[in-house]
């Protein structure tokens, strides 16, 4: 995993030169643990702080007809106006997530830039959706289940595929 | 169950002469409990021992069974004249037929009140026309049950009133009520009393306590009945006219009662079947079938009850049966109207909650719907099964089995909380002056 | 991403359990924050309809489902008792029928008789919140109120039912005949807290010991030791009804007056579900003073409002919630 956050950040900053217009926005939970992280690493090539919010998705969410999930809390502590933001995401799966996430995004304002890192890139994408910066591409079929583990909220680092 | 097909009145059914044979024979008024036979012929119970000759007996088989006087339910809404399309004369004694019943005493809540001559006997002719079983009308205490002003009580007496009293009313004014049984005296006819004095029940719709706390629906308070109850036993000894205090519901009232008659106050209480099956925690879905007035109270009022027809303080059964139509009980819990049918089911809930339970034996319960109501009432001719009697006679199955459901009820209206009960123990045969009316 | 909602309706707190009050108070946090934004709008009930059916006039409660609504992008339509069928003497059956016939999903009702929410519930396919019946509930209300004393004094992460432990509520005034009152204290004694009520004997009845509270008759007794006081309006048609002599005499016994707030605790919240009499049952100053949380109680409401309309509203239609 670390090997891919590094990976993601150098990218990150090769592709954004001037560093002090960009800001992080995770998607719960694990979403904003790696923005956290990717911060703290771009924070040094940049030599200042790098933003880090959380969006929540679940009101922009497509599936809401089926079920009423537990909204978590939108904290953006800063203007997202102008600004170049990368969205982070654990897993980029069908998209739908990342499509949510960008109207949710857009209820807080208009940034120059948006931008999208995902640690894995699983596959099976439903919606013409693709990210900027990925750590790992990883084969998987549709119905198999990917888990994310992170030493703040899990206790240790981990990437799992469980097959169906 | 059946009414026997093209019985228009009761006049339509044939007076037999019947055998009612090897049933236990439960006759309150006469002190028996015993198996035997039960002959009665020309509309009157004749003796065994000493019958007419030259008679063809129909037997009826009464093994297992239990053979009563007629009930007698002093507390009816019959609701005609003037709300045909919640009951009317004809539908109410049919369900008091298939309940057992075979006299029932009419509440003059109508439209128009029965205040007046004529309305008593548009009663007694429509009851000729329509009735299954015998029907006696009630007159008003006050005119257009105001409490204002005295009902012409001669006239009703006269006209064949067999009681007086505002029921679903309660003649708040004491001066008034004092002078109703000053001069309801002179007729030797009892005045019945609905016990509620409106100040203190307020817009009340249930009991006034734990249940009314959480579901904040106004309460109606039993002080609201026992003020009431008192100042009709200290008017009755003042003015040593009998006074019937209808459905009572709380520990007080059963108290108040039992002290005056030690004293020797003409006072009598009557219990329904309703305020010693449900409590008000009965209320809790709001459902109107539970809105009765005076209204379910608690556990520790039903058990004051059961104890008061035990000790014999309450000597009367009676079911209030009030039907309302559908859309009327189908509202808002404050807006219903209060009270639910009685006649088909109050037999067996009186098994169920005095027989089973040992309050009461089967002569105690049954004097209860038998020679008690018929004294109190001055029908000498009911509630025995004496020789030369009138062939008024229920016969009971104790144990048959079965399940209230309230679209099989003869009544016009639905409005009952009992409906899906199990219960045990129906009348058979429901027999009126020797003619058959009912029989399962 | 599951949900724990199970119900059509919202008719009461008492049935509900503390996960299920926490639920929705989860749920309206992440709403409140979307009601700080420019842009104070999300469409999770896009295509959905609302009505608001007030059969009793209030202009802070159906505002506030109003806006709740609009925010979560339903449509809504605001009936109210001057221009219903109630008026022609259409039943409530009658008029529910009549909205569900419109394909509505979710009927809010003020009802002046205890029991009509859950009437209409019974016969309904749409969902049904209680803005208040009588006498009986006001969920909303409580819920809150105990969101915003959770937000000031509580603890967040404890387990449900010890949010508001510890914590010592005072609800003063009209008990009798409040709905407010009876959901607060379902929902305060449900998350933990410990519930004195205060009022003269005739407006608070010795039954409410039975639903797991202290009863005073003395406000001083009282005051010190509170974190909340929640006062409630008094009316003044009550007077009328022999409850109580005047409102002078009210004043001098239960109202919230400089005094009196002298000996409060400093940090002391005050509370109120308005509308407020000033000068009657708390001071006009103290009611705008820093202690008082009045207003935000308002706010809270909508996000509240917002939670109930979203959870009610989700799974296959109105119906339940698949999670």
């Amino acid at each position: 995993m670390r090997e891919s956050l590094a990976k993601i950040s150098r990218e990150i900053a090769e592709r954004n030169r001037d560093l002090s217009l960009v800001a992080l926005i995770g998607l719960p939970t694990r979403g904003v643990t790696l923005a956290e992280r990717i911060a703290a690493i771009l924070a040094q090539t940049a030599g200042h702080e790098i933003p880090v919010g959380q969006i929540d998705i679940t009101f922009h969410r497509d599936d809401l007809e089926l079920r009423r999930p537990i909204p978590h809390v939108t904290n953006v502590p800063f203007d997202i106006n102008g600004r170049t933001i990368i969205l982070v995401d654990d897993v980029l799966f069908t998209g739908r997530s990342v499509r949510a996430a960008l109207d949710s995004l857009n209820d807080l304002g208009r940034p120059e830039f948006v931008q999208l890192a995902a640690l894995i890139d699983r596959g099976h994408r439903r919606l013409p959706i693709a990210a900027d910066f990925i750590g790992r591409t990883v084969k998987t079929d549709f119905n198999d289940d990917v888990a994310v583990r992170m030493k703040e909220i899990d206790g240790a680092d981990s990437v799992e595929v469980h097959h169906s | 169950m059946s009414i026997p097909t093209g019985l228009q009145k009761l006049t339509d059914a044939p007076v037999e002469s019947l055998c009612i044979h090897g049933g236990r024979i439960v006759d309150p008024a006469n002190k028996r409990d015993e198996v035997g036979d039960l002959y009665l012929h020309d509309g009157k119970v004749v003796n065994p021992n000493d019958l007419p000759q030259g008679v063809n007996w129909r037997t009826l088989n009464a093994r297992g069974h239990i053979v009563t006087p007629g009930l007698i339910d002093l507390h009816v809404h019959l609701r005609e004249p003037g709300q045909s399309s919640k009951e009317t004369i004809a539908t109410g004694t049919r369900a008091a037929a298939a309940g057992g019943f075979t006299t029932v005493v009419a509440m003059p809540n109508t439209a128009p009140k029965a205040d007046g001559a004529a309305t008593i006997a548009w009663i007694l002719q429509r009851a000729a026309e329509t009735a299954l079983v015998n029907v006696y009308p009630t007159g008003c205490i006050s005119q257009n049950m105001a409490g204002e002003l005295l009902a012409p009580i001669g006239s009703l007496v006269k006209a064949g009133a067999i009681a007086i009293t505002d029921d679903g009313a309660c003649v708040q004014n004491n001066e008034l009520m004092r002078r109703a049984l000053e001069y309801t005296k002179m007729f030797d006819v009892p005045i019945f009393d609905h016990c509620q004095d409106y100040a203190l029940s307020g817009g009340g719709v249930m009991n006034e306590g734990h249940w009314s706390t959480i579901l904040g629906l106004p309460g109606w308070p039993a002080i609201a009945e026992e003020v009431i109850v008192s100042r009709n036993a200290m008017l009755s000894e003042l003015t040593g006219a009998a006074v019937h205090c209808q459905h009572l519901s709380s520990v007080g009232s059963v108290r108040i009662i039992r002290e005056a008659k030690q004293r020797g106050v003409r006072i009598s209480g009557e219990a329904t079947p309703h305020h010693i099956a449900l409590t008000d925690s009965d209320c809790q879905g709001y459902d109107t079938n539970y809105k009765m007035n005076p209204p379910l109270r608690t556990h520790r009022d039903q058990e004051a009850l059961l104890e008061g027809l035990s000790d014999g303080t309450i000597e009367i059964l009676a079911s209030d049966h009030a039907p309302h139509c559908e859309f009327e009980k189908e509202v808002e819990f404050n807006y219903a109207p209060f009270g639910i049918l009685g006649l088909e089911t109050e037999l067996a809930i009186f098994i169920q909650k005095l027989i089973e339970p040992q309050v009461l034996d089967w002569s105690g319960m049954i004097e209860k719907l038998t020679i008690n109501p018929a004294k109190l009432l001055n029908l000498h001719t009911k509630g025995s099964l004496a020789i030369g009697k009138d062939a008024d006679v229920t016969v009971i199955d104790p144990n048959l089995e079965w399940r209230v459901d309230k679209n099989q009820s003869y009544s016009k209206s639905r409005n009952t909380p009992f409906h899906g009960w199990n219960l045990r123990g129906r009348a058979t045969t429901t027999i009126i002056g020797g003619r058959i009316v009912f029989s399962l | 991403m599951k949900s724990a909602w199970k119900h059509k309706d919202l008719i009461a707190i008492r049935p509900l359990d503390a996960a299920e009050i926490a639920l929705l108070h989860d749920t309206a946090r992440a709403f409140k924050e979307v009601l700080s934004r420019p842009i104070k709008k999300v469409p999770s009930l896009r295509g959905k309809t609302v009505i608001n059916l007030f059969v009793e006039p209030s202009t802070r409660t159906r505002t506030s489902f109003e806006l709740a609504a609009k925010r979560l992008s339903a449509d809504v339509v605001s009936i109210a008792s001057e221009s219903s069928s109630f008026k022609k003497g259409e039943t409530l059956k009658d008029t529910g029928l009549n909205l569900q016939a419109m394909n509505s999903d979710i009927i809010i009702l003020r009802h002046p008789a205890a029991g009509a929410p859950q009437f209409l519930a019974e016969r309904l396919k749409a969902g049904v919140i209680n803005a208040g019946d009588g006498a009986h509930e006001h969920p909303t209300q409580a819920l809150l109120d105990t969101f915003t004393i959770l937000e000031k004094l509580g603890n967040v992460s404890a387990p449900p039912d010890k949010k508001l432990a510890g914590i010592k509520i005072a609800i003063v005034g009209d008990i009798l005949f409040s709905r407010v009152a009876r959901s607060d204290i379902w929902a305060m004694t449900k998350l933990g807290a410990e519930v004195t009520l205060v009022g003269p004997t005739t407006l608070l009845p010795d039954t409410f010991r039975e639903l797991g509270v202290k009863v005073s008759h003395r406000i001083d007794d009282v005051l010190a030791e509170a974190h909340v006081i929640m006062l409630l309006r008094i009316q003044h048609e009550r007077q009328k009804q022999q409850l109580f002599p005047s409102l002078g005499e009210y004043v001098s016994l239960f109202g919230l007056t400089h005094e009196r707030f002298k000996r409060c605790r400093p940090d002391v919240l005050i509370m109120h579900p308005g509308p407020i009499n000033r000068g009657v049952e708390i001071a006009s100053e103290l009611a705008d003073g820093v202690n008082s949380v009045i207003l935000q109680q308002v706010s809270n409401g909508l996000a509240v409002r917002m939670a109930a309309l979203y959870l009610l509203t989700g799974g296959n239609g109105p119906q339940g919630v698949n999670s």
